[in-house]
């Protein structure tokens, strides 16, 4: 290895491995402050727990409410991770490399929390592993023609798919760093490290792995995003009955996925000073592939509204204008304005695709998608076919407060992740110099 | 079941026996007005004609037992499911409250237990023996009294004869003072209730979805 090489190495291992050492005052504080309101959260549902579902604000007929609206939300940030990066990895996208990790980071902790809603959700959490296909003494299995069981498994395989999708690349970072540290760090990384050495055959393996994942995950991610869609397209209720919904959840996945890769890759920027690493043009490449998606969303929104206004059947005209001038309205102006408006003022032209912009951009989107999911869900619950029935859905605290809960969660653990492994890759940086 | 809505005046007598037979939780006014009120039989109000010329109509719904029922295949725990007789029984013992099958109920009939059921004093000295007391967190819908349907089923048996046409009564069934309601077996084509659903008067509720209800409602033709 030349001089030059090395001190390469050197650098990128002072810049990425920085963060990793010591606990500054600002990070603890974060720390303790996420910690507590993760904690006020999980306060909450015991809460719920104990005193019965009822103290969320759902009722008859809206009997979905902000969980679902999280769940659907949540499971769609997760889209960020796993189908950008397999997308760039097996495009072999040369400016992927900062932004790989970061992403599958966000895939997985998104995912755990997304798929902690559907049992916060249930009337009896308690016994939420009936829905799961196990051998007891009664005999009884699950309904497998119920979307939720559906639901279940492909929520299930995505979670274990995505670990491993995360753990594989991390792999040769983690046998490096065994190299390096001291004390429980020393044997954390190395346990992890599964006895990698890096010889020719491992790597050969591990490239032929995160591969063949790659494909295997993107797979693994449509089917999941489509089949939370068909939570509510195989329902006979008014507007969500729809062919269209798999396709238009899974781009408002990837929609909301990229925001939310964006937001963190600016804030990891600023905090971890990473300047060197990520760099405007992985924000500009970002910002595009946001625009075209912001693009295919108001597509798919247009095409949605527009065959249900020009179909004009009653059931679902009601709904169709509690949306667009009734109580729903607002909401849905500034779904519009945060999903299509303003992110085609900040992104269509080169010179406006500012880190900044870029990143105000990923927040209006990340505000438009929840809302989304929001006026998917209620205003068909709150207009039935029954002109008779009708009633509208308000949070209460309890649901309000495991909500916000929920980012926090998201903070904490990526604060901790951020402390135990590099956010970039090191080992992505270092074989490209041997090449 | 055969509903006569030129009968019915809307007194909602069936509603109270339908309380009563049922062991129905009863709901504080603040819940009530959160629309978390049992009523699992309703009386649903229709104007017709401009004010002040309107004609008030009553249509009193209940689960209207549909042969391709919308809330069967959703569950996943198959909590409900559809028995041998026809009837769409929910089992409140493997409901987890997944809220699924009231979400695709088209005629929003299903009612969910948000806290474990309260009866004020000495309300609850007067339950029925014959109806078991759903715990918080699952979903309950009428059953047309599958008590009653039992028993009858079991006294006839005990005496080695058949049920006789119109001597099963559900709760709400014997209590219309208008005679607005007939209960029986469709199955049956010589029975009350199967030619009153063969009358020209009969029609179903949101018939074009396909759900194949069991209640037919009757009116003169227009």
């Amino acid at each position: 290895m030349d001089t030059a090489v090395a001190t390469r190495t050197d650098n990128l291992r002072a810049t990425l491995w920085r963060p990793l050492a010591g606990f500054s005052r600002a990070y603890l504080a974060a720390l303790v402050l996420t910690f507590l309101l993760g904690a006020w959260g999980l306060a909450c549902w015991g809460y719920q727990i104990f005193r019965g579902i009822g103290v969320a604000g759902i009722r008859r007929p809206t009997m979905w409410g902000f969980y679902l609206v999280n769940f659907v939300f949540w499971i769609g940030i997760s889209h960020a991770g796993t189908l950008i990066s397999a997308i760039l990895r097996l495009t072999d996208a040369g400016w992927r490399k900062p932004v790989t990790r970061i992403a599958e980071a966000i895939t997985v902790f998104a995912l755990m929390i997304g798929a902690m809603f559907p049992i916060i959700h249930l009337g009896r959490p308690l016994v939420f592993f009936w829905l799961i296909p196990y051998p007891n003494s009664r005999l009884l299995w699950p309904n497998f023609r119920s979307p939720l069981l559906w639901d279940l498994t492909a929520i299930v395989t995505y979670l274990s798919g995505s670990i491993i999708y995360l753990y594989l690349p991390l792999i040769p970072d983690l046998a490096e760093l065994a190299q390096h540290s001291t004390g429980w760090r020393e044997r954390f990384y190395r346990l992890l490290s599964f006895g990698w050495t890096g010889s020719d055959r491992q790597w050969h393996a591990l490239e032929r792995a995160m591969h063949r994942m790659a494909g295997m995950i993107l797979a693994v991610a449509v089917s999941v995003h489509t089949v939370v869609a068909w939570d509510f397209a195989m329902a006979v209720a008014p507007l969500w009955h729809s062919t269209i919904f798999g396709p238009y959840f899974v781009a408002g996945a990837i929609f909301s996925g990229i925001a939310a890769l964006l937001l963190v890759m600016s804030i990891i920027r600023r905090l971890l000073h990473l300047e060197t690493y990520v760099l405007p043009v992985h924000f500009d490449n970002l910002g595009k592939l946001l625009f075209l998606m912001s693009l295919l969303w108001f597509y798919f929104t247009v095409a949605e509204n527009l065959t249900t206004w020009y179909g004009n059947s009653p059931s679902e005209m009601n709904v169709f204008g509690s949306r667009v001038r009734g109580p729903f309205a607002p909401y849905f102006w500034i779904m519009i304005l945060c999903n299509f408006v303003l992110p085609f003022l900040l992104l269509s032209s080169r010179r406006m695709r500012t880190i900044r912009n870029v990143t105000v951009a990923a927040v209006t989107v990340l505000i438009g998608m929840w809302l989304e999911r929001y006026l998917i869900i209620l205003p068909t619950l709150s207009y039935p076919r029954l002109a008779a029935v009708t009633g509208f859905y308000k949070p209460t605290w309890v649901e309000i407060s495991i909500t916000a809960s929920t980012f926090a969660a998201m903070a904490m653990f990526y604060l901790i992740f951020c402390k135990l492994f590099p956010a970039i890759a090191v080992w992505e940086y270092k074989n490209d110099s041997h090449r | 079941m055969a509903i006569d809505l030129d009968r019915c005046t809307g007194c909602e007598a069936c509603v109270a026996a339908c309380h009563a037979e049922n062991n129905l939780p009863l709901s504080d006014p603040a819940e009530a007005e959160k629309g978390r009120a049992f009523h699992w039989l309703r009386v649903d109000r229709y104007y017709e004609g401009e004010f002040p010329d309107i004609r008030m109509k009553y249509m009193p719904v209940l689960c209207q037992q549909c042969e391709d029922a919308p809330c069967e295949p959703v569950c996943p725990t198959y909590a409900t499911y559809h028995n041998a007789e026809g009837l769409n029984v929910q089992v409140y013992n493997r409901c987890i409250g997944t809220r699924y099958c009231g979400n695709n109920c088209p005629y929003s009939v299903r009612f969910f237990n948000w806290f474990e059921p309260e009866w004020p004093q000495p309300l609850e000295l007067q339950h029925n023996p014959d109806v078991s007391i759903r715990p918080g967190g699952v979903m309950e819908k009428c059953t047309f009294c599958i008590q009653r349907i039992q028993r009858v089923k079991r006294d006839a048996k005990a005496d080695g004869r058949a049920i006789t046409d119109g001597e099963v009564q559900p709760a709400c069934v014997q209590s219309c003072p208008a005679e607005a309601m007939t209960f029986g077996d469709l199955n049956d084509p010589e029975s009350k209730v199967s030619r009153l659903a063969a009358s020209g008067r009969a029609t179903r509720l949101l018939e074009d979805l396909g759900t194949k209800p069991k209640v037919f409602y009757l009116q003169r033709a227009k």
